[in-house]
């Protein structure tokens, strides 16, 4: 019992962690704070749905098409909507405002739009979903396929940042735009691609949490929340950070559910948020404010 | 004190004889037009509330309908046990003690933490009243059937409209209202001038939740039924967000300008097209967003005065390139 | 010269990361006095300001006003023991007018002022630094100069015993830089010690009665205006090895 619970903990919280990681990326890089995250994530697990129950494509070949097609959507949702509200914007406070606000639109488009389409109904499909045991616990198959896709494709992220130029660039828009034009580097590009490689890893989330997990059209915000709170413990920007809060906050959650009540998850969720940010609003691993 | 000078008494009193003749509608008007009238004082409380804490300090609370389902519960739960005005004495000081652990454990900081953090209550108190709900007192939902007329709730809201527009009025004439001015426009300025931006923060929080609460207390009879999902249904925050910034949060009447059209359409479009409220709710967003930022007062005040402030900023520009 | 001490600085010390800003910083302002605090760019000098208002939270150290300790309190409660300042890049409320902007230094001061007794005694110190035909102006329409004149009575309203002046003398041109001091002397006439962050040498040496000169977050000189602009410490620290 335990060892499932820490377990399917684990695998949670490496999709959290995951889908934190674009999050801090796109608050961090491009300064937007894009509460419509959550609603991308489910939007692709109702793409991954799709393809598997009407067109036959397994998950993980998805990830092919899915990866570049909201990579190529965030660039157009950074380009259309949010490049005129930082062209407008006098300060970083104003910018955080307006980007919430306009994010805020998008979220109930999204999902007015997905309750058209697909009602309030919970959905699942079947893959993968034979049982494993491991570390004395039985697990579905796909849980652990999920975690291992995240785990890689987290890495892949993780090395584009660190080991690459147009990485650096990134990194150093994250510290300081002002400074970072003065070396030539396109800061308006750089947030660009870090709002696009932010929504794709949102996507790649959204697909694998589809594996194992049953959603809703209402799940977006659910997800933001989670993400935010992520970012938020893990220190803004930081990507190790938001790995290591994301699995606190799986474990604590799983844990919770299996022994407490799973009626609590958010509660748990809340008290962890709740005691970071009276304790060290600045995040676990964050620097302090200067 | 400057409360029998005639710029005060002025103003309040058409005040009066606005609210006063308000209060004839329910002889002229049939049960569809008062179902509306209600919603419209409701949303104006619950908006005008809002403003009178978000528009000056621009922290964006999605609390709203945490305060309002509070207000709405505790005349579920008290509501056969206790006199009604017994009961809203309840609802406010529960409303009050909420407000005070959130304003203190999240004013001191920065905007987007405090939007995040409000965002996720509504999920939160929702989740921890339901558990409670079935585990404790096993009764998840209640019925409320009370002896108060559609016209009760009417005149109840009206009355509270009317103490929340003086005390706004007065507060923009107070000490309070100032300090909250200052902290608006400069934080720094306002701490080294003496003022104790938490404190005055969470009073204003307060103040505001506490007419929310008061709100969701008085509307709850209208519903018979009651349970989690339906009192605390985080769609109202966001209307109410949007409804203030169309109409424009930094003035006393601002937000009633944004109330009354967008009551109005949500009703229609709601009427006509019920399963596409979330898309329609988006839109009005991103049409406040990208088209009013200032919402109506902002357009108001931009071609009431556009010549002076351009004249002000352009000698402004030239003074700031000699000296710099 | 009077030679009671107001403010007194002890062990002061502040780091951001790794960065030492404040060592040790110790150094005492008597009642009556001009203190100027003098320094290269980045010698810790606003720092030191920021640290005895409040604005931020030294690591170790003590600031003590009229026997008073008030290290580490809350900038409001600095400001009530007598403590005004006003900023390197100057603050107005930009969109309250000069006579709000001066009503809120009185609104919330130990002896509040509020309403009608306000409103009078902010037109008379708005007279008193030369803004009364403004009084009406938003203050982010003023000129740069009547910008920095209103920020200071802001701080004069507050009634304070020492006044901080962080570069309330920069970027002003020739003739502005003469109004300023005399406003400056007048204010020292009347009895207000103050302590002026400051690089414009015409001031310093015509408004300090002394210096305290700091270099990478230290004190190294103390004295009056000729004695430590005389230091070859300080000329190091200045202009390098090479002036010294």
């Amino acid at each position: 019992m335990f060892s499932y619970a820490v377990l399917s903990g684990i695998t949670l919280g490496g999709m959290y962690a995951l889908v934190a990681m674009g999050l801090t990326l796109q608050y961090g890089v491009s300064r937007i704070m894009n509460l419509a995250y959550g609603e991308l994530v489910i939007v692709a697990s109702f793409i991954a749905f799709v393809f598997m129950t009407a067109l036959g494509i397994n998950p993980l070949i998805g990830l092919l098409i899915i990866i570049p097609a909201s990579f190529a959507l965030n660039w157009v949702i950074y380009r259309v909507l949010l490049t005129p509200l930082v062209a407008r914007a006098k300060n970083r406070g104003m910018l955080e405002v307006d980007s919430i606000l306009a994010t805020f639109g998008l979220l109930f488009i999204v999902q007015g739009v997905l309750l058209v389409w697909f009602g309030g109904n919970y959905y699942s499909y079947d893959f993968l979903n034979n049982a494993v045991d491991i570390f004395g616990a039985t697990i579905a198959a796909n849980r652990l396929v999920a975690l291992g896709f995240a785990v890689v494709i987290g890495l892949g992220f993780y090395l584009i940042l660190t080991r690459t130029r147009m990485g650096t660039a990134l990194r150093a828009v994250a510290v300081d735009p002002t400074s970072a034009r003065l070396v030539a580097i396109d800061v308006n590009f750089a947030s660009c691609f870090a709002f696009a490689l932010g929504g794709a890893m949102a996507a790649v989330g959204g697909v694998l949490v589809s594996m194992f997990l049953t959603f809703s059209t209402s799940m977006g915000v659910v997800f933001t929340m989670k993400a935010l709170i992520v970012v938020i413990m893990g220190g803004v920007g930081n990507m190790l950070g938001a790995l290591i809060a994301g699995l606190i906050l799986g474990v604590a959650e799983s844990l919770v559910a299996t022994y407490i009540d799973p009626g609590l998850t958010i509660a748990v969720t809340y008290v962890i948020f709740l005691l970071v940010l009276l304790i060290k609003p600045s995040g676990l691993f964050g620097r302090a404010a200067s | 004190m400057s409360i029998l000078k005639p710029d005060f008494i002025r103003p309040v009193g058409i005040g009066a004889v606005i609210f006063a003749a308000l209060a004839f509608l329910p002889s002229l008007v049939d049960s569809y037009y008062m179902s509306l009238a209600i919603s419209i004082v409701s949303f104006a409380v619950l908006a005008t509330a809002w403003s009178m804490f978000s528009g000056p300090t621009r922290y964006i609370s999605l609390a709203t309908v945490v305060f309002f389902g509070i207000g709405a519960y505790t005349v579920a739960v008290l509501g056969e046990v206790l006199t009604f005005p017994l009961v809203l004495v309840c609802a406010g000081l529960a409303g009050t003690v909420i407000a005070l652990l959130v304003g203190f454990s999240t004013l001191r900081l920065a905007g987007v933490y405090f939007v995040i953090f409000t965002f996720g209550l509504t999920e939160l108190v929702r989740q921890v009243v339901s558990w409670y709900e079935v585990n404790v007192t096993r009764e998840m939902g209640r019925y409320v059937f009370l002896d108060i007329t559609q016209n009760d709730i009417y005149w109840q809201l009206l009355a509270l409209f009317a103490v929340l527009l003086l005390t706004g009025f007065i507060l923009g004439r107070s000490r309070l209202g100032f300090a909250l001015r200052i902290i608006g426009e400069d934080e720094t300025v306002a701490k080294h001038c003496g003022i104790d931006v938490t404190r005055v923060k969470v009073a204003l929080f307060v103040l505001s939740a506490l007419f929310m609460t008061l709100t969701g207390a008085i509307m709850a009879p209208r519903w018979t039924y009651i349970d989690p999902v339906i009192a605390f249904n985080p769609m109202l925050s966001f209307q109410v967000v949007i409804m203030a910034l169309l109409g424009g949060p930094r003035r006393l009447l601002g937000p009633l300008l944004g109330v009354i059209p967008l009551t109005l359409l949500f009703e229609v479009l709601t009427a006509s097209f019920p399963n596409h409220f979330s898309i329609q709710l988006g839109c009005v967003f991103m049409v406040i967003v990208y088209l009013l930022p200032g919402g109506v007062v902002g357009l108001y005040e931009k071609y009431r005065a556009p010549k002076k402030r351009v004249l002000a900023t352009d000698q402004n520009a030239k003074t700031g390139g000699s000296t710099a | 010269m009077n030679t009671e001490i107001l403010l007194s600085i002890s062990g002061l010390h502040k780091a951001f990361g790794g960065l030492i800003a404040v060592n040790q910083m110790q150094f005492d302002v008597h009642q009556g006095e001009i203190l100027g605090l003098l320094g290269p760019n980045g010698s810790g000098k606003t720092t030191v300001m920021n640290l005895i208002s409040g604005a931020l939270q030294a690591n170790d150290g003590k600031v003590v006003i009229s026997g008073k300790n008030i290290t580490n309190l809350p900038a409001h409660k600095i400001s009530h023991s007598g403590i005004a300042r006003t900023f390197q890049l100057v603050r107005v409320l930009p969109d309250l007018d000069c006579v709000e902007n001066i009503e809120a230094g009185l609104a919330y001061r130990t002896k509040p002022l509020w309403g009608d007794a306000a409103h009078a005694a902010a037109l008379e110190l708005l007279d008193r630094i030369g803004l009364a035909k403004q009084a009406h102006t938003p203050a982010g329409d003023l000129t740069y100069i009547d910008q920095k004149r209103l920020e200071l009575g802001r701080a004069l309203a507050l009634q304070p015993k020492l006044l901080l002046l962080d570069e309330w003398l920069a970027g002003l041109n020739p003739s502005e830089l003469q109004d300023g001091i005399a406003l400056v002397r007048k204010l020292k006439n009347e009895g207000l010690t103050i302590i002026m962050v400051e690089h414009v040498m015409d001031a310093i040496r015509s408004l300090c009665d002394r210096c305290v000169v700091m270099n990478a977050g230290a004190k190294i000189a103390d004295g009056t205006p000729d004695e430590v602009l005389s230091d070859p410490e300080v000329v190091r620290a200045y202009l390098g090895d090479s002036h010294a």
